[in-house]
């Protein structure tokens, strides 16, 4: 029975999305609901000497001001901060833990009222005097202190010596600025306090199970005390993987204060959250004049906090791609006066990646080769990290699919050679990788008698479509219409799920709706035959199946009873099934998703306007399980792409180590103006190797290349380089 | 000494979604707070409370505006539609429809202000072509990436209205 | 936000009592850049006075054949008027380039006319600025400065004036009426604004006290030969890096007249008498538009991350005349620049 996966199936939450009915963590209400506002530090390093409060506190309406001095308990382990997304290495940051200022922007007080606007104009008679201390926030300018750390990816060979022999060798820094996600929706938590010492939390998050786990170590409340919900979260990219200021502020608050309480950051406020790191790529690499690789060298300088290091990675994705006997990769982070970065949509590869083809790029011009070609010389069909072959790897027709919708066999090679009347025009090309995830998750499935099922799980949909993938395996397992089902999803009380993050979620949570309805199909198939009469009587339970309500029997032979039938026999209401699915471990494969970038841009050279007037996206990420939603998860990679490439950054006043575009007029991010034409092909991509259905996962694979192939075509346009991202005007007048 | 006071209440009566509503705010409220917070209508959603996204978009007497720059006690008297307002007799706005036809959002959260904006839009008849509906639909951002599918969706409501 | 009474004018006279009374009070019309910076605690008004509802939404012809537009026309009612649109298609699509449609539907031409600059340092209150906090010091000089301004600067600020419209406006020589306390009285729309000497904190030469009432609009309105070019960092709802209103009259290619005005390079619109009086009489080539766009760059002078507004601005000014010149006004839809 197959209606559902695999077509192109409208959101089963979107009529809750257009009508303004879907409610968002900030939306939920309650009795005697008070509101919280964050007062933050105003310079980076140093300590609170003085924290006056009590002109706010006798503003009219203001019930509280919580401070580092004046707050309940808060957990003094760093084990207990650690969240399932915190780095290994360092020691988390901790709200109104102390005196302390490790970055600008820190939270150092939260005024609570009875009214957000109150609060809000409480907290600017909060006053503060500091004791500053001397600062760095400049990666550039710290870069001869950054420290290398342990990746997994080990040296092959003699990368330093064939890169000296090679014939052909192309070297350079690419830049990549701070971005931060800036998800719609503001970050936001409502702590319901339930009259006796419990906690119901909605919360901005992309994992309820890791902030509701969070919470009771930080607060030392029992499981059962604190239960964290997020039914809809208006976008995260990963700002929401680890709990954020504002859930520990709103708990806090409420506990103290014994109400229940609101937080919503301002957007301003955001900056001082999670970021993708500012990164140096020094990409080398060493080729002979037929286009083979002899070495690959990558070492990539980030930035990350100096009480937690945070790293991805950013330079290992040549193995999965380039075969070259010689590689060396390394990862160096320097410690400076910002908050912690996290991850950030294909953290790691979106930077990394961006290199690796843009040095790619260059190493075609210098070897005289198409940029496809030069890709088809050195593809690998084997990870070289651990020599692996692929579960699947349908990258080169993800080249040529690209290509031809792309209409790549018509680029004139030179650079500067096509015109569109006073524009120039680029065409540019990339790769790009990503891992195939796949994490242990458990789904409940309540089968009721009148033939409907709910499926639940603590997993979140963060607009990526969980819960429509999730609706659309388990019609399809259960033989039931998709408007039979409804699913309920990002409630800690729910069964185990991790974050939504890594493009995992997919194939993970598919898997375990299969499982629980495997044990439902099971469950009827004995019911159906110990039916008196029942034409099933005679099968085994593994040849009978579900489908269009019935059970019935696999063979096409037609026997079948209704599932409501077996069930009034049965004198049964409801069949209740949970199931943890975990992957079997198979470390004989690597697993990834693919794809070929192709980009056209339009630039008129005398002012430095670039429109990116095309983009072909071609994806190899296995099975696609709804070709609606998986599109939409593509676009908008491929229009962070766009961003990236041409707009995004943070910009940061090293004087006062203050980022000075802290909003979204001036973090520019792509409006519908930016946007043209977007052309996605999913490869054909069978592989029964990595799961049952053959997932892979969509979340990340749709930025990786993009900016590359964007950057790519800008030099085919003009013949500048630009290796400092955003590609900005002015950088095209220099 | 400071000056800590509250300033006074205003009683104001609005028009939302066809109903009168009779309500008393503090001049810094915002028309945006006053919807979400007063008048439980949370479907008019904050994504910067600056006038930078178009998250907060509502039509004040059929003019799309951002009413997280709106003062509350300014729209004294004036009728607002919201998105829970476009829906009549439980039968979705066509651009609704075209809304979730086309997959024009993910996380749903600029949604409301995507269709609100788009309503103005189509009100106003400035649009003829998808590059006037993604300039007239700029103040509107989506940081999902929808864009295009926005554009379509548009463009199919525009074809049936 | 802080705490701020709210009083409704029920017309001019009462606006500008209700101005005289109060120091701290400052008017309300969209609200567009105000709530905004109230929301930044860089407005404080002690009282907002609600102009909104004064009855200046006229567009009307004037005895000369100008416009006489109201202060509270908002300015997408303005870009859209059909006698905007066919007289001077130029403010028509300055109006259009700028902000969002929302911001448009809301914005009053009054009050477009006193937003204020759009510098980072001006909008955060933790780091020192002479416009905000006169005294202070300004943190772009020695700063990031890559949107700052490269013309009139002085050494107390060199923020750039946001608005689109008016560099629209102060090419076409608008006038704009003012009433006060001591009457009224109208000034040009190159004398509205001024550079930021030791005075940065002073925008305009609106007078305290003083109301917006209109704007008017001279007869002669380019409507053939114009061409507003805004270029900015991504292709809408951004502010500009430089914008140029460009306007010609020729006679076959011969300039008879021609008016030249830069936005986002300076604290007011810059405009150069001196520049537009090179064009007159002279053959309408990109030479002669480049001696123009020299003329109107004098004294440009670069801070350490917007040089390249310099040149951009040259080229910008000759593309505009171009595109002017060939009657192929830029759209602020199709971005394709002609």
């Amino acid at each position: 029975m197959n209606a559902y996966v695999g077509t192109s199936t409208s959101r089963v939450d979107g009529r809750a999305k257009v009508t303004g009915a879907a409610k968002y963590a900030g939306e939920f209400a309650a009795d005697g609901l008070l509101h919280g506002f964050v007062v933050e530090a105003t310079i980076a390093r140093g300590r609170i000497a003085r924290l006056d409060t009590s002109e706010a506190l006798r503003v009219k309406g203001v019930v509280d001001v919580l401070t580092h001095a004046h707050r309940p308990p808060l957990a003094d382990k760093d084990e207990a901060w650690k969240d399932e997304v915190a780095p290994e290495k360092g020691s988390p940051f901790r709200p109104l833990y102390d005196e302390r200022i490790k970055f600008n922007g820190q939270p150092i007080a939260l005024v609570v009222a009875e009214d957000w606007e109150t609060a809000k104009f409480a907290a600017t008679r909060v006053h503060v005097e500091y004791e500053q201390e001397g600062f760095a926030t400049d990666l550039e300018s710290e870069r001869d202190k950054a420290e290398k750390v342990d990746q997994p990816h080990k040296p092959r060979g003699d990368a330093a010596g064939a890169l000296t022999r090679a014939p052909v060798r192309h070297e350079a820094d690419y830049v990549l600025p701070t971005e931060h996600h800036n998800p719609m929706e503001l970050f936001a938590t409502t702590a319901v306090w339930d009259g006796s010492g419990g906690l119901t939390v909605y919360d901005k998050t992309q994992g309820v199970q890791n902030v509701q786990k969070f919470l009771c170590s930080v607060f030392g409340k029992k499981p059962d005390e604190i239960r964290v919900i997020s039914p809809y979260v208006g976008g995260a990219f990963g700002s929401g993987l680890r709990p954020q200021h504002q859930v520990v502020l709103a708990t806090l608050a409420a506990l103290a204060l014994k109400r229940s309480v609101r937080v919503v950051l301002t957007r301003q406020q955001m900056y001082s959250l999670g970021y993708r790191p500012m990164t140096i790529e020094r990409v080398a690499l060493g080729a002979k004049p037929d286009g083979t690789l002899d070495a690959i060298a990558h070492e990539a300088i980030a930035v990350t906090s100096r009480y937690e290091d945070f790293s991805r990675n950013d330079t290992g994705w040549a193995e999965q791609l380039y075969k070259s006997p010689n590689s060396n990769f390394s990862h160096k982070l320097v410690d400076l006066d910002v908050s912690t970065p996290c991850d950030m949509r294909a953290p790691g590869a979106a930077t990394g990646v961006c290199a690796l083809e843009c040095a790619m790029d260059e190493l075609a011009v210098a070897l005289k080769l198409d940029p496809v070609d030069l890709r088809l010389r050195c593809y690998s069909d084997r990870d070289q990290s651990e020599d692996l072959p692929y579960t699947s790897k349908q990258l080169r027709e993800c080249y040529a699919r690209g290509a031809e919708a792309f209409g790549w066999s018509r680029r004139n090679p030179a650079p500067r050679s096509m015109r569109d009347g006073k524009e120039l025009v680029g065409w540019g090309m990339a790769t790009g990788v990503w891992e195939a995830l796949q994490m242990p998750v458990a789904v409940r499935i309540v089968l009721t008698a009148n033939g409907h099922a709910e499926i639940s799980c603590a997993a979140s949909d963060i607009g990526t479509g969980t819960y429509t993938i999730v609706a659309q395996v388990a019609a399809d397992a259960l033989g039931l219409p998709i408007d039979n089902i409804s699913v309920r999803l990002a409630d800690s009380t729910l069964p185990q799920a991790p974050v939504e993050g890594g493009s995992w979620m997919a194939a993970s949570s598919a898997h375990a709706v299969l499982r629980a309805a495997e044990e439902i199909r099971e469950e009827l198939a004995r019911l159906a035959k110990a039916m008196p009469a029942s034409p099933l009587a005679d099968l085994d339970a593994a040849n009978i199946t579900l489908t269009d309500g019935m059970i019935a029997s696999s063979d096409g032979r037609g026997a079948a009873v209704s599932i409501a039938d077996v069930m009034r026999h049965s004198k049964l209401e409801r069949i209740e099934r949970e199931k943890l699915n975990q992957f079997a471990e198979d470390k004989s494969h690597a697993r990834n998703t693919h794809s070929a970038v192709f980009a056209e841009v339009k630039i008129d050279e005398e002012l430095g306007i670039i429109r990116v007037t095309r983009i072909v996206n071609a994806v190899a990420a296995g099975r696609i399980l709804n070709t609606k939603t998986g599109r939409s998860q593509i676009m908008g990679g491929v229009v962070w792409g766009i961003g990236m490439a041409l707009h995004e950054e943070t910009v940061m006043d090293h004087r006062f180590g203050r980022i000075m575009n802290a909003n979204i007029a001036e973090y520019h991010i792509p409006v519908n103006a930016d946007v043209h034409d977007i052309d996605l092909i999913f490869v054909d991509e069978p592989d029964d190797r990595i799961n049952r259905l053959g997932i892979k996962g969509l979340g990340e694979i749709g930025i990786v290349g993009v900016p590359a192939a964007i950057a790519n075509a800008v030099y085919h346009a003009t013949g500048k380089r630009i290796r400092r991202f955003p590609i900005t005007l002015d950088k095209l007048l220099e | 000494m400071a000056d800590l006071t509250i300033p006074e209440r205003i009683p104001i009566n609005l028009v939302v979604n066809g109903e009168r509503r009779a309500l008393e705010v503090v001049p810094w409220t915002t028309l945006l707070d006053a919807l979400r917070d007063r008048l439980e209508l949370t479907g008019t959603k904050k994504g910067c409370d600056h006038g930078q996204c178009g998250a907060c978009t509502v039509l004040i007497d059929g003019r799309r505006v951002n009413s997280c720059l709106t003062l509350a006690v300014m729209t004294d008297g004036a009728e607002i539609t919201t998105i829970e307002g476009l829906a009549r007799d439980g039968a979705l706005h066509p651009l609704q429809q075209a809304f979730i036809d086309h997959d024009a959002f993910q996380c749903g959260y600029c949604t409301p202000g995507q269709i609100c904006s788009a309503a103005g839009l189509l009100a106003e008849g400035r649009a003829r072509d998808a590059d006037e509906i993604r300039e007239l639909m700029s103040g509107n951002l989506c940081r999902c990436g929808a864009y295009p599918n926005i554009v379509a969706a548009i463009e199919q409501a525009m074809s049936r209205s | 936000m802080n705490n701020f009474q709210y009083s409704r004018a029920s017309d001019v006279a009462d606006a500008i009592r209700l101005l005289a009374a109060d120091p701290g009070a400052k008017l309300i019309a969209g609200g567009t850049n105000l709530i905004d910076l109230m929301k930044e605690n860089v407005e404080r008004p002690s009282r907002l006075i609600d102009i909104s509802r004064l009855p200046l939404r006229d567009i009307e012809e004037t005895a000369d054949g100008g416009l006489r537009v109201g202060a509270l026309v908002p300015n997408s009612d303005l870009a859209y008027h059909p006698l905007i649109e066919q007289r001077y298609p130029l403010l028509a699509s300055a109006i259009l380039a700028g902000a969002s449609a929302q911001l448009r539907n809301m914005a009053s031409v009054g009050g477009n006319l006193m937003q204020r600059t759009r510098c980072a340092y001006f909008y955060d209150t933790a780091t020192p600025c002479n416009k905000r906090s006169p005294g202070t010091g300004c943190s772009a000089i020695d700063g990031l400065n890559r949107n700052h301004a490269i013309l009139g600067t002085s050494t107390s600020c060199i923020a750039t004036n946001p608005s689109d419209m008016s560099v629209a406006l102060a090419a076409l020589g608008a006038l704009v009426h003012i009433a006060g306390p001591s009457g009224q009285r109208t000034i040009a729309l190159t004398d509205f604004h001024r550079l930021p000497e030791d005075k940065p904190h002073l925008d305009t030469n609106l007078g305290s006290g003083e109301i917006i009432t209109a704007i008017e609009l001279p007869p002669h309105g380019f409507a053939r030969n114009y061409s507003y070019l805004k270029i900015r960092d991504r292709l809408s709802y951004a502010f500009a890096l430089v914008s140029v209103a460009a306007a010609l009259e020729l006679e076959g290619n011969a300039i008879v007249e021609a008016r030249l005005a830069l936005g986002g390079v300076a604290h007011k619109p810059w405009r150069s008498l001196e520049a537009e009086a090179a064009l007159r009489g002279q053959a309408a080539t990109p030479d002669h538009f480049g001696r123009a766009a020299d003329l109107l760059l004098q004294g440009a002078t670069a801070r350490s991350h917007n040089g390249f507004k310099i040149e951009l601005a040259r080229r910008a000014v000759v593309r505009a005349l171009m595109q002017a010149a060939s009657a192929t006004p830029q759209s602020q839809a199709h971005k394709k620049i002609a």
